[in-house]
């Protein structure tokens, strides 16, 4: 077994056992520090990918920016364990256990039935920022208009939505 | 080199534990934890056909899922503190405002 796949293995089981924990935990702050470590351990996995660009953007944008946002959120609304409502329908999680291990089985099949393909070693020495910067500039720039429209858009409607609603005290007497 | 195979088993893995995640807990919080975990793992498939074909459109893919990504994560947030502020709840059995 080579090195490789020793690291694989090792970074892909902490990538599950942190995925676990996120579902798992009964306290929302510690699911949100369990899913910063996920994100973390993905972005290992794109470097062994050939993806540098991607896990640097992966640390920016989901350990930097979309945890520290759930952070706040919990911050801002609590986070006691709700689950607490005995046999209030204590069937749905095995339900949904029962529909994941089918889904994964079928994802498994299909995964296994694949004709096993030959990677060129130096596949995707395009990971770096700058080949990758000149297809997203060149070939994509549609998409790269497309997401700024679409990011400005969830800002607006973010701030639209989490305002607070006027309360009758603060109204002209 | 780890074949792709590998790579497409664990993000399956990733997936199911997302998909799990989102039809067993009810703190809307976890909930929008366990989509952005199943959006991470496509991505992960995205990057490791990218590798097998050589080709550098998964890559773009996975680019524009990260903004697809923040922009639902912000919004998804901004509806769950207003909802919060409507009923003091993060239950999602609780949020039936427009059932009638």
């Amino acid at each position: 077994m080579s090195f490789e796949m020793i690291f694989f293995i090792l970074v892909g089981a902490l990538s599950v056992g942190t995925a676990v924990g996120v579902v798992t935990s009964r306290i929302a702050v510690h699911s949100a520090l369990f899913l910063l470590v996920h994100f973390a351990t993905l972005a290992i996995l794109y470097v062994t990918l050939n993806a540098q660009f991607l896990a640097a953007a992966q640390i920016i944008v989901y350990a930097g920016g979309i945890v520290i946002l759930i952070l706040f959120v919990i911050m801002l609304i609590g986070s006691a364990p709700l689950e607490t409502r005995a046999g209030y329908r204590s069937w749905v999680p095995y339900a949904g256990l029962a529909l994941g291990v089918v889904m994964l089985a079928g994802m498994a099949l299909t995964v296994l039935q694949m004709p096993p393909a030959t990677i060129n070693p130096a596949a995707n020495e395009g990971g770096v920022p700058i080949v990758l910067g000149v297809e997203i500039y060149s070939q994509n720039i549609l998409l790269v208009e497309l997401a700024a429209v679409l990011l400005l858009v969830a800002l607006l409607g973010a701030l639209l939505l989490a305002r607070r609603p006027k309360t009758e005290e603060t109204s002209i007497s | 080199m780890v074949p792709t195979g590998y790579y497409l088993i664990l993000s399956a893995i990733i997936f199911t534990i997302g998909a799990v995640g989102v039809l067993s807990r009810r703190n809307a919080l976890i909930i929008i934890m366990c989509v952005e975990m199943m959006l991470n793992s496509v991505n992960l498939t995205l990057i490791a056909f990218a590798r097998q074909w050589d080709n550098l459109n998964g890559q773009v893919f996975v680019f524009m899922v990260m903004a697809v990504a923040a922009a639902e994560v912000a919004v998804g947030l901004a509806i769950l503190i207003a909802h919060f502020n409507l009923s003091k709840s993060t239950n999602i059995d609780d949020v039936n405002v427009m059932k009638w």
